[in-house]
């Protein structure tokens, strides 16, 4: 497809988004200054005041004896890279590619987009009027390359729609400045007497590189189209993305559920068809008043099931706020992973970690509660018994060691051992009764002593001797006396588990 | 004409089973989970699988028995490389102690939920995966309506459901398959040697949907159920009844 490039030069970025702050500046002349050296310099100016012959790069002190009554305000720095990015951002809705063009442009690649808006001319003027809408004063430009676009956007004065393969006719009239050339280059121009791109256009190109340098043979074949030039989106474009356009803006639920289904059917068939399955998803809905409205998913395993997915999304749709509707909704796959052609011979498979069905019940449960609720226990190696297993990563994830069962472990085991009152014989007995949430114990049957040393190069602390012991009704506990006996050291009992 | 007349009420009692839930699943998929005399207690002489089943506690020792038991059933369960998901709001189980009830630890899921009525939604979204083997819920309070909806799940995808309630604080009959109560039960070893033996329960069925309630001491040794004494217990009169 042949590629077709917008530019979009926003005449008074800085000076118009002040005017949209402060509505009094509208019919007022201002100016934006940033001190150099001791003096104000102009930065930027509004139309009023570029009217009566202020430009940038003049003296504030200077402007003022032109406009006594002009306005002086403090620029800004960085503003417009931030105005370019929302800008930028805005512009999405109408082509996949927006890159920047500082400081005061956007490139949009809009190969294949204005059919949808039924040609270029439309899709133009779409534009220009919506950002003038918004309040900005901008001109634009559609041709073959990035160099025409940006040129006919600032210098052009006829269509504003150059037809493919036309540049070089439509550059001829331009000024050398049309060019995006370095001020030296442009001196040396005017020096000359090339008033016109057409003065040297059809030079050699040999003797144009001797006296201008390579910048300029590079500037002229990108514009001419005979060279690429690369465009750096500000939003890289997700592989898997697909975009629903509506005639009329979308306010109702139903309408949101419509275009999240259809979004989600196309993309799954198109993951299917390649073998891949989403991890990440992100649905975007682009309102009318400028805000994105957007929900994501998680998925804890790869899946191409649009039925799983519209489940997942489900839960979330209400947070999305159409206020006036929605004109624009895109479904993105943001992290998309290969399915081994193995898993889908098991989806319909009935058991097991590996199936499809539990890990899409594992998303739903954590799309609805959050991160941090579902814990699967791997072993460990520890004796300790808080940290005899850890947590799996992962559902995939497979234990490296066996788990032990070859010492008694309770079946319930508090989280924070209780401490006791215990009657027991010295030195190792187990105890004799022990006293527990206000009632007595008495030991029939003992166990022990199982003696557990506390991990020094984890945590200081005291060894445990563990005895299971059953009372007189046949209750089985885990009780263990922290420390020795001996002298110095204090002890003490506690409960720690239930056997079964 | 006698023989006649009870082969049509045993046909009927058979049509009402399918009605109320108790279909009987394809042959290759009967498992007998090893309770040996109790599986009399219920239609068809089996342990009702794809049913929710209701166990009662009255405390911390209560529930680690309960546990115990339930673990016994799961290994049977899982014995065919299924999974399990574990739903609680107050989970105190230690999982590498399901390893002694030949359970691999790592193939239950635990789902830990912060209020009881996302337990219950958790359940019921658990049940209607089919491909679980069983799914374990801890919950206090359940309503009718809230167990119904379970029994539909579980109709439909053939789940195993055990609902775990310590300390309910209303006893109404609810829509499950059965109601047991498992109790602790002073341990035993051979020849009089010291030290605790095998856990050791005394295993109530208060209520068996078309079933015979009873009362069994069965301990676990050596991987499997094992009765103490098999002769069932007569019941009081007024719990004999059948759960709704």
């Amino acid at each position: 497809m042949p590629k077709r490039f917008l530019s979009i030069w926003f005449r008074h970025l800085k000076t118009d988004w002040f005017t949209l702050k402060r509505p009094d500046l509208l019919t007022i002349p201002f100016v934006l200054t940033t001190p150099i050296h001791g003096r104000l310099v102009i930065t930027s100016a509004n139309l009023l005041a570029q009217v009566q012959g202020v430009h940038t790069g003049m003296v504030a002190a200077d402007a003022r004896a032109i406009i006594p009554t002009l306005m002086v305000l403090d620029d800004k720095p960085e503003l417009s890279e931030k105005l370019l990015k929302g800008l930028a951002k805005w512009c999405n809705r109408y082509a996949p590619l927006v890159s920047m063009d500082p400081p005061d442009g956007l490139f949009l690649d809009i190969s294949g987009c204005p059919h949808l808006w039924g040609g270029e001319k439309p899709y133009l003027h779409e534009i220009i009027n919506r950002l003038k809408g918004l309040g900005y004063l901008v001109r634009a430009a559609i041709a073959d390359t990035i160099g025409t676009a940006w040129a006919i956007a600032r210098f052009g004065n006829g269509s504003p729609i150059i037809e493919p393969g036309q540049q070089a006719a439509a550059l001829l009239s331009l000024p050398p400045a049309a060019l995006r050339l370095q001020t030296g280059i442009l001196e040396r121009f005017h020096k000359l007497g090339f008033r016109q791109v057409s003065n040297f256009i059809s030079m050699p190109r040999s003797a144009l590189r001797r006296r201008f340098g390579q910048q300029l043979i590079r500037q002229l074949d990108q514009a001419l189209g005979a060279q690429e030039e690369a465009m750096l989106p500000v939003f890289p474009i997700a592989p898997y993305q697909e975009r629903l356009p509506c005639l009329e803006p979308i306010v109702t639920s139903g309408g949101i559920e419509i275009a999240l289904q259809r979004l989600l059917e196309t993309l799954c068939l198109r993951l299917q068809q390649e073998q891949k399955g989403l991890r990440t998803a992100c649905f975007k809905g682009y309102r009318v008043d400028g805000k994105i409205e957007s929900i994501e998913i998680g998925t804890s395993r790869p899946s191409y099931n649009a039925e799983h997915l519209s489940k997942l999304f489900e839960n979330k749709l209400a947070t999305i706020e159409p206020a006036l509707g929605i004109e624009l909704f895109m479904l993105e796959a943001i992290k998309v992973e290969e399915i081994s052609s193995m898993q889908a011979t098991l989806w319909n498979g009935n058991c097991g970690l590996a199936d499809s069905g539990l890990s899409e019940l594992i998303d739903r449960l954590e799309n609805k509660m959050g991160l941090g609720k579902i814990h699967r226990y791997l072993p460990d190696e520890h004796y300790w018994p808080e940290r005899s297993f850890k947590l799996a990563s992962s559902i995939q994830e497979t234990p490296t060691t066996a788990w032990r069962f070859d010492k008694p472990r309770p079946m319930q085991l508090l989280s924070v051992p209780e401490h006791i009152d215990v009657t027991a014989p010295i030195p190792d007995y187990p105890p004799m009764l022990f006293r527990y949430k206000g009632k007595l114990h008495k030991i029939v049957k003992a166990d022990g002593p199982e003696r557990i040393e506390q991990e020094w190069w984890l945590e200081e602390g005291q060894h445990r001797d563990y005895y299971c012991v059953e009372n007189e009704e046949g209750f089985r506990y885990w009780v263990f006396r922290l420390g020795h006996y001996s002298g110095d050291k204090s002890y003490s009992w506690f409960l720690h588990g239930f056997f079964s | 004409m006698d023989a006649n007349k009870t082969d049509i009420i045993h046909q009927l009692q058979k049509e009402i089973l399918s009605i109320q839930g108790f279909r009987p699943g394809p042959p290759c998929n009967e498992l007998d989970l090893g309770l040996g005399v109790i599986n009399h207690s219920f239609p068809n002489d089996t342990f009702p699988l794809g049913a929710v089943h209701e166990f009662l506690c009255a405390g911390a020792e209560d529930a680690a028995a309960t546990g115990g038991f339930i673990a016994g059933l799961l290994a049977d369960l899982m014995r065919s490389g299924g999974a399990s998901v574990w739903i609680s709001s107050v989970r105190n189980i230690f999982p590498p102690a399901l390893k002694f009830f030949g359970i691999e630890p790592h193939r239950i899921i635990f789902v830990d939920m912060q209020q009881e009525k996302d337990v219950l939604w958790a359940i019921e979204e658990a049940l209607k995966c089919e491909g679980l083997a069983a799914v374990i819920g801890e919950l206090q309070e359940i309503s009718f309506t809230g167990s119904r909806r379970l029994q539909i799940a579980v109709e439909q995808s053939r789940v195993t459901g055990f609902l775990i309630r310590n300390h309910p604080r209303k006893l109404q009959s609810i829509a499950c398959v059965s109601r047991w109560k498992i109790r602790p039960l002073p341990s035993k070893l051979d020849n009089g040697m010291p030290g605790i033996g095998f856990p050791r329960w005394t295993v109530d069925l208060l209520k068996a949907r078309n079933g015979k309630p009873g009362t069994w001491q069965v301990e676990w040794a050596a991987g499997q159920f094992r009765h103490i004494t098999s002769r069932p217990m007569s019941m009081p009169q007024e719990q004999n009844k059948k759960t709704g």
